[in-house]
């Protein structure tokens, strides 16, 4: 092989890339997008979780939104108050009005206050049990406690307490809605932290059959309907409903004279009547 | 004699038949109270017409059809209305229902009836006649069966298949009707042949019953292109798809309905009732329901009114035996566990299975192991062990890319896995998930 063949190769091969070279030069030049550099910098203050929790597809959209000043610092749940500071500095505009959400379950029958009618045997999600009989247990609305909330929860904001029901750590809770998606029976709902009156069941049974299938069930006796500021709660197809739009008026009397306890007064955790050592664990 | 028809693929689960096909139907007492449930059916649920307070007379209607796919409801015996509330439901939710106090001292009989003359009746009065009825298919999807005699304008129908497979083990209920009112499944089939407006129709039973295979040759007509054709003794021959597959040679296609390829398919149970209705005037207020099973002391086939308790079934039949360990709307391998005793018996129950511990051991769930079992088991030629993966990572959507839609829940490939796998539990689950997403 001689030296000529070699250099033509190397010539050729080094001309084509010099060329091509050229033309992506040429691209960069021509087809450029400008992007506002603080999007990349937003990004990297956000906690890059990608829940979804704000609204939009993930941090990197909640970016652009911030840039655009079509969101505030807050509209992120994840972040703690230090952080939004950061971001609200960053972009030097304020913080915005914070009405934090979290996850509340609607049901407080776990296996010690409702009644199980049979026993389920077979894969243990509540979405797999959901299809047997729904579950076994005597309240067709109830939680099945097999904790597919808490194997939902990307911020490990959920343990299952001693009487098989899913406690929501406030401080860790994001809105994000997977535990939402995850209940088979529609427990979970967001609501803000400033909704403190809650009824904690979702039987649409009432009277005595709804007692008798679970010790906390709401059976829809109306007494809660007499003691709150009048319009505040109704009974609808046997159960108490809050309406939330009057929730300035909502005080811890409503829930006085409630012969089950179904309706309660809640501020921080739910079921801390039944504290687990799981609790100190996860915090 | 020829190999026997059949369809590809199936599986054969012992039939467990022997211990209640030989006993003949005997009519179950009117319980002091029964629970109509007004979504007895596919469909939209019936809507009450009754308030608290009424009385009734057995066989009034108490509900009416709410839209097309729907069916009323009749009061199953005479009584007064207590009360129209939700009651629980054997699918595992809560549905309302209308509540009857059985009068004790009433005879039951039903009020007289004008009884129109099939055979004078236009196609869609004999259509109108079944709806009026509320007669569903007894076979266990509980399908309004008027529905059946409209197809779409466009498709011409060629055959009416009427099927006495009973595919399902334990389950004797179509046997008994096969045996006991062979000469009624005939006449039901007139009348069907009469509303479709054909002449020809074909029974499939699976050759494990020879005895109702006689008897209904025995009872048909000369007159009618009626043929009685033995099948193969095959899990799920019963299954619509499969017995037209086995008895036309035709395949339904994928989310088609049966009258694509020509055909209509009832039940010989639905036919018997039908022929019921042209009889005596009264709708569909009760029907052979099998209690068997290694659970139950005294097993039997029943004539049990609808709305029954299964608890007041269950104490009629001697009660639970000491291992009894679980208790199954039909059959053992399409069945509903039921989780609760105060359930009410239904249009579309067919049997009431109390399995034993022996008989529902609960087996270890092993790995996959990629044997490839579950799909020379699937009937409709799907992948149950992609499918089956797909669900364990809750991934829906793409189990509908792979045909989700067209899995009829039959259970071949969760008894053929060797690895113990409840695949069609997963994808009962995940047909439910779609529901709530799409929704």
């Amino acid at each position: 092989m001689d030296a000529e063949l070699i250099l033509r190769s190397v010539l050729i091969l080094g001309g084509v890339g010099l060329v091509f070279g050229l033309l992506i030069a040429l691209a960069n030049q021509k087809l450029k997008v400008w992007e506002d550099p603080r999007i990349h910098d937003l990004e990297e203050l956000l906690p890059g979780t990608n829940c979804g929790a704000c609204g939009t597809p993930g941090c990197h959209a909640f970016a652009e939104g911030l840039a655009l000043g079509e969101q505030e610092p807050v509209g992120c749940t994840v972040m703690g108050p230090d952080d939004i500071n950061d971001v609200a500095e960053y972009l030097g505009v304020d913080a915005g009005e914070a009405n934090r959400r979290i996850a509340r379950l609607l049901c407080a029958g776990g296996s010690r206050q409702a009644v199980q009618k049979s026993d389920y045997a077979g894969v243990d999600t509540c979405k797999a049990a959901s299809v047997v009989a729904g579950g076994g247990k005597g309240c067709t609305w109830g939680c099945l406690g097999l904790a597919d909330c808490e194997v939902s929860c990307t911020f490990g904001a959920i343990y299952m307490n001693d009487d098989l029901l899913p406690v929501v750590i406030p401080e860790l809770c994001t809105a994000c809605n997977d535990c939402v998606v995850s209940c088979p029976k529609d427990l979970y709902v967001l609501m803000p932290v400033s909704q403190e009156l809650i009824v904690q069941c979702k039987n649409l049974i009432d009277g005595d059959a709804a007692e008798d299938l679970c010790s906390v069930a709401c059976t829809a006796c109306g007494k809660c309907v007499q003691d709150a500021e009048s319009g505040l709660i109704e009974i609808q197809n046997g159960l108490a409903v809050i309406d939330y739009d009057k929730n300035e008026l909502a005080n811890p009397k409503a829930t006085s004279r409630c012969p089950t306890g179904a309706i309660i007064w809640l501020e921080g955790a739910q079921f801390q009547e039944s504290p687990s050592e799981l609790r100190m664990e996860a915090i | 004699m020829s190999a026997l028809l059949s369809f590809k693929s199936g599986v054969h689960p012992p039939d467990e038949k022997a211990i209640t096909a030989g006993i003949a139907s005997r009519r179950l007492p009117f319980p002091d109270e029964l629970i109509l449930p007004l979504s007895q059916h596919l469909g939209a649920p019936a809507k009450a017409l009754v308030q608290i307070g009424d009385r009734l007379q057995r066989g009034d209607m108490l509900a009416e059809a709410s839209g097309f796919i729907s069916a009323p409801i009749h009061a199953t015996a005479a009584g007064t209305v207590k009360d129209i509330a939700l009651w629980p439901h054997p699918n595992g939710g809560s549905v309302e229902a209308v509540r009857i106090k059985v009068d004790p001292y009433s005879t039951q009989q039903t009020r007289p009836r004008m009884v129109p003359r099939w055979e004078d009746l236009e196609p869609s009065q004999i259509s109108d006649a079944i709806r009026e009825a509320g007669v569903v298919g007894l076979g266990g999807a509980a399908f309004p069966a008027f529905v059946k005699l409209n197809p779409p304008k466009d498709q011409k129908i060629e055959v009416l298949l009427i099927n006495g497979c009973e595919c399902e083990p334990y389950l004797t209920s179509d046997h008994r009707v096969m045996l006991e009112r062979a000469e009624q499944v005939h006449t039901g089939i007139r009348i069907l042949l009469k509303g479709l407006g054909i002449t020809k129709a074909v029974v499939g039973i699976e050759s494990n019953k020879p005895d109702a295979i006689e008897a209904m040759q025995k009872a048909a007509p000369t007159d009618l292109d009626v043929s009685i054709q033995p099948l193969q003794v095959k899990y799920p021959q019963g299954a619509e798809k499969m017995l037209i597959k086995a008895v036309t040679g035709k395949e339904v296609p994928s989310g088609a309905l049966p009258s694509v390829v020509g055909a209509v398919v009832q039940n010989v149970a639905t036919v018997a009732m039908i022929s019921e209705v042209f009889e005596t005037g009264l709708p569909l207020i009760e029907r052979i329901v099998t209690v068997t099973g290694r659970g139950i002391k005294k097993p039997g086939n029943w004539v049990v009114p609808f709305g029954t308790k299964l608890r007041d079934l269950l104490d009629q039949c001697g009660g639970l035996t000491d291992d009894a360990e679980e208790v199954v709307f039909g059959g053992p391998m399409m069945g509903l566990a039921v989780g609760n005793l105060d359930v009410p018996i239904l249009k579309g129950t067919g049997g009431v299975l109390v399995l034993s511990k022996d008989e529902c051991k609960q087996q270890e769930v092993m790995p996959c192991i990629r044997c490839g079992r579950c799909l020379e088991a699937c009937p409709i030629f799907l992948n149950p062990q992609k499918l089956g993966s797909l669900a364990r990572v809750e991934r829906y959507e793409e189990m509908v890319e792979t045909h989700l839609n067209d899995c009829m829940l039959c259970g071949c490939c969760s008894y053929a896995c060797p690895s113990n796998i409840p695949l069609s539990q997963l994808f009962a689950m995940s047909k439910n998930q779609l529901r709530k997403i799409s929704s």
